[in-house]
């Protein structure tokens, strides 16, 4: 019965990521509409928009391989795994114990080798840009990363995103100031991650400012709604984890009742607007930034990332 | 009995050589020999396998060859036996791809007797309890990998690169002599097991590690002691260069693990330091300069120097644990460079295997002038993918199991008492998460612009798929590669033994762990599952394909590419390797390489091309190497003179020479 419910409750977990993600994207470009003083689409557009590619036509450039044909379901897959081991609503959850925090990194890592080798599939100028630019940014996107992670996980003294949510909410956390730089670490890299602005702007066709959308330039149909659904997948993911890892009150513990899971679940709902609100009016207020500056960009996440590994390495306290 | 079986299929080897000399002319004399080192390889490897997962004491064999009165002895223990299974897995592997390769080589009377002599070799090194025969097998490992890197002498730049290589490897060998002369100490006794014994001094120690260091980091490809590397490895034929790349450097491993955590007693913590600051650099300095190549050959090779860092890093994790009497930390730490040993020589074995495959279908070494080989290549390009995926770490293949065990073993770190240490190792973790994000995109560049795209030269458009056996081989390594990241529990035990002969602790025996998942000090700490997560990609991959085509339109319509509505028939309007590297350059190679870029764009109007060059130096050459080979230029030019003395001031010289030595030794006190 226990093993039932463990594994319902996973699966509850695997379906509500997958159902949230487009609704966070369509809440985001609703926020930004509506500081821009527009009305803007409805909240429900991503989903509809994600049929409608469904319902296409696949034009298939004539170059095209397996390889771009099979890569969506593989980023996919990637992105909805990893999207599924950071707890959302309740911590302990069946399988978390099978990927913790550097094997989720490494997961992402995964959907971005197939969706970079995937742009340079066709043989345009367009997906070679894209590739190289996205593979640029993760060198160092990457690393900031995993020195969040290091700081994290050095507090905690593990590296499961459940053991280190329960650390945060138990009294012997404290203010610290390595966990501030690895807050403003994460923030960096989700947005450079998630082709927000300043880094990427999936809105527009412009060789100068694009990088994720060169690389999907030549995607349609239902491997193109893949690839957004797995891109949405990947800001619910972020969100969540900075939801998880620095507002982590409100999660279920395991073994939790229905009431908690019930607590847990309004919380995290509550959490994921609250970030989308302010990544919506931080995307309005910023402009977009050269793509090379973008390398002195991501070196800040780095750098603040080492600190605060470096300043747990030499105190326990800080 | 293990020791003498070992022996054995050395003599059998030696003799295959023999025989690769007589026969050399023979019409199936390739087929032979590489059969013959195939069988021998599997037996020796099963021979090492078992003696790692049964044999708990080690095995002596004596052979009455070598210096009077010295003999040759030869033992093995469970960290040559790991060694010896790596080894021969890798050769077994490589003789397998030689039997279709092999027939492809147009001078087979350079590679054949050398081959399997070379395969001796590593194995003697493995094997040896002695100094003397240590090094003795050590120079006929390097002497035959030289031979085999000059088969093909007139090609380019393969002369130079056989020169610098021996250079190397007589400045390692002699470095490792010397070293080897301070651990005998003032008795002499070459004996490994006399030298086990000897207690030596701080500063002794400190010195032979910094010897071994040398030594064997010049045969590993340690930076600096790594620029023969790019230059030899892609030199010789392509089962070879996977040889050399995937396994010698492992042999040289285990020449610094034997000497630094066997022979040299206790070590100290500032050892670490130094071993961990040249791992971490080589780790970097290696996948940049292998985003800077564009010879697919070279990338693999270049890419070997990382894998090397990473080891080291691995190693020197260890010897910073094990000098504080962390035990356990120093066995995950020395588990995991172990393992990564393990997984580098699986899949740049495979990689080297699928460069050669390239290399023998487009007659090419320049990814620039491929693309699009996956249309002419299905089998190899997949396993290529494969082995691409997994040496860029991403999970579930093997790559990421050894990476994250040393992200766990950094993580203990903070434990260490030492200042020094707490300042270097996250710095280190730091520098081994960028070397591994720098190796993914170098790998993304390789393949997309060797395999994906379109091709770019009339070789890469008629290219045809290898023969049958080197398929094979890659197919065997790409499933290894993926097994041994979905089951690594079964590894880390088969290296318990390893791990307490040198650090008297092992990991947890993990494949007791419920779903296989492997949990390197405790589950509330961290664990990883391998399994579940290749379970979980492949079901929710399969979930959403078969999602997809029941719900989605099925219909397919091929077309000419969109590309914003601009396509050019021309393929050189792809990305090319040196564009696809231009950010990475931009913003690493600038300090790194002291890269150049100089655009030169005539006036509106003007007819005449632009031209656009980037210049990238090897700054470890022109600072390091190439004042020392122009010191050694005017040097000899200057005693050139000496030659033409007359007999007269030859005696006088003699005699002052003399007068000075004689001086010399009897102020010395």
């Amino acid at each position: 019965m226990a093993l039932i419910v463990a594994i319902a409750t996973q699966g509850i977990q695997m379906m509500l990521v997958l159902a949230l993600a487009p609704l966070l994207t369509g809440f985001v470009r609703k926020v930004k509409a509506r500081l821009l003083m527009r009305q803007g689409p409805p909240l429900l557009q991503p989903y509809r928009d994600l049929l409608r590619l469904v319902r296409k036509e696949v034009v298939l450039a004539d170059n095209s391989s397996w390889l771009f044909r099979t890569a969506p379901y593989l980023i996919f897959a990637a992105t909805w795994v990893a999207a599924s081991l950071v707890p959302t609503f309740a911590t302990g959850l069946m399988f978390s114990w099978s990927a913790d925090l550097i094997a989720i990194t490494a997961l992402l890592g995964s959907a971005r080798f197939f969706l970079a080798l995937a742009g340079m599939d066709i043989g345009t100028s367009f997906g070679g840009i894209g590739s190289s630019r996205e593979a640029t940014f993760a060198t160092l996107a990457e690393p900031a990363m995993m020195m969040m992670v290091f700081s994290v996980a050095l507090i905690a003294g593990s590296t499961q995103l459940s053991t280190f949510s329960s650390f945060m909410v138990s009294p012997d956390v404290g203010l610290r100031v390595s966990l501030a730089l690895a807050l403003v670490a994460l923030i960096i890299v989700a947005i450079a991650e998630n082709a927000r602005i300043p880094v990427d702007n999936p809105a527009t066709h412009l060789e100068l400012t694009m990088v994720h959308e060169a690389m999907v330039l030549e995607y349609s149909g239902r491997h193109l709604a893949v690839i957004e659904l797995a891109a949405h997948l990947k800001l619910l993911l972020y969100a969540s984890l900075i939801a998880c890892l620095f507002i982590p009150w409100g999660l279920a513990k395991p073994g939790a009742t229905a009431g908690d899971l019930a607590i847990g679940g309004a919380t995290y709902f509550s959490k994921l607007a609250a970030l989308g609100l302010l990544l919506g009016i931080f995307e309005t207020a910023i402009a977009k930034m050269r793509v090379f500056r973008v390398a002195e960009f991501l070196g800040i996440a780095l750098m603040l990332g080492l600190l605060a590994t470096l300043l747990l390495f030499v105190s326990r306290s800080l | 009995m293990a020791a003498m079986f070992a022996l054995v299929c050395c003599g059998f080897l030696l003799g295959t050589a023999i025989l690769g000399i007589l026969m050399s002319r023979a019409r199936h004399a390739i087929t032979l020999v590489y059969v013959s080192t195939l069988i021998i390889s599997v037996a020796a490897c099963a021979n090492a396998v078992d003696f790692l997962l049964t044999a708990p004491s080690p095995a002596i064999a004596g052979l009455p060859l070598g210096l009077p009165w010295v003999g040759s002895h030869f033992r093995i223990d469970t960290l040559s036996a790991f060694f010896l299974a790596l080894v021969n897995f890798g050769a077994a592997a490589a003789s397998f791809y030689a039997v279709g390769y092999g027939q492809h080589e147009e001078s087979p009377g350079r590679v054949l007797p050398f081959y399997p002599a070379f395969l001796a070799g590593m194995n003697l090194v493995l094997l040896a309890d002695d100094a003397f025969t240590f090094l003795l097998s050590w120079e006929l490992m390097s002497l035959t990998s030289w031979a085999l890197v000059m088969a093909h002498h007139k090609e380019g730049d393969n002369a130079r690169a056989g020169f610098i290589y021996l250079i190397m490897a007589s400045f390692g060998a002699a470095s490792l002599l010397l070293a080897f002369g301070l651990l005998a100490g003032a008795g002499g006794d070459y004996l490994f097991a006399s030298i086990r014994e000897l207690h030596h001094a701080d500063l002794t120690s400190g010195l032979v590690l910094v010897l071994v260091l040398i030594g064997a980091g010049s045969k590993a490809g340690l930076v600096p002691l790594h620029v023969w590397l790019p230059l030899a490895h892609p030199a010789a034929p392509s089962h070879v260069s996977a040889l050399m790349s995937g396994v010698m450097t492992k042999v040289a491993v285990y020449g610094f693990i034997r000497i630094a955590m066997d022979l040299l007693g206790a070590p100290q913590w500032w050892w670490a330091i130094v071993v961990l600051v040249v791992g971490a650099v080589t780790a970097v300095l290696g996948v940049l300069q292998a985003l800077m190549e564009k010879d697919i050959k070279r990338i693999l090779a270049c890419s070997t120097i990382e894998n090397i860092g990473i080891i080291f890093i691995g190693l020197g994790l260890a010897l910073a644990f094990a000098s504080n009497g962390f035990n356990a930390a120093a066995a995950l730490a020395l588990t995991a460079a172990l393992l990564h040993a393990l997984n580098h020589s699986f899949f740049k074995s495979l990689l080297f295997f699928g460069a050669g495959a390239v290399l023998g279908a487009t007659h090419d070494r320049n990814i620039e002038r491929m693309g699009g080989l996956i249309h002419r290549m299905p089998q190899t390009a997949v396993f290529m993918l494969a082995g691409s995926a997994a040496i860029s770490a991403l999970p579930p293949f093997n790559g990421f199991v050894s990476e994250w065990l040393m992200f766990q073993a950094v993580l203990v770190s903070p434990q260490l008492p030492q200042w020094g240490l707490k300042f270097f190792v996250p710095a280190v973790g730091a520098m081994m998460a960028l070397a591994a994000a720098l190796a993914a995109a170098c790998f993304v560049r390789m393949y997309g612009v060797a395999f994906l795209g379109r091709p770019r030269s009339q070789e890469a458009r008629e290219a045809n798929e290898t023969d049958q056996w080197s398929v094979t081989a890659m197919g065997l390594l790409a499933i290894i590669c993926l097994l041994a990241g979905i089951l690594p529990g079964v590894l880390i035990d088969a290296l318990a033994p390893v791990t307490t002969t040198l650090t008297s602790a092992h990991m947890p025996v993990q494949t007791s762990d419920p779903w296989l998942s492997i949990v390197p000090i405790s589950e509330s700490r961290s664990s990883y599952n391998g399994l579940l997560v290749f379970i979980f990609i492949s079901f929710s991959a399969m979930t959403a394909a078969f999602a997809i085509h029941r719900l989605a339109s099925k219909s397919l319509r091929r077309s000419a590419a969109w590309d914003c509505g601009y396509p050019d028939p021309s393929p050189i309007t792809q990305y090319t390797a040196a564009s696809f590297g231009q950010p990475i350059r931009r913003v690493f190679g600038t300090t790194v390489f002291r890269a150049t870029e100089h655009v030169d764009m005539p006036a509106p109007g003007l007819t005449r091309p632009a031209v656009y060059e980037a210049r990238v130096h090897d700054v470890i050459w022109e600072m390091l190497y190439a004042p020392i080979a122009s010191a050694v230029a005017i040097a000899s030019g200057f005693l050139n003179k000496m030659q033409f003395l007359t007999i007269r001031r030859f005696l006088s010289l003699v005699f002052v020479a003399l007068v000075v030595l004689l001086l010399g030794l009897a102020i010395w006190p």
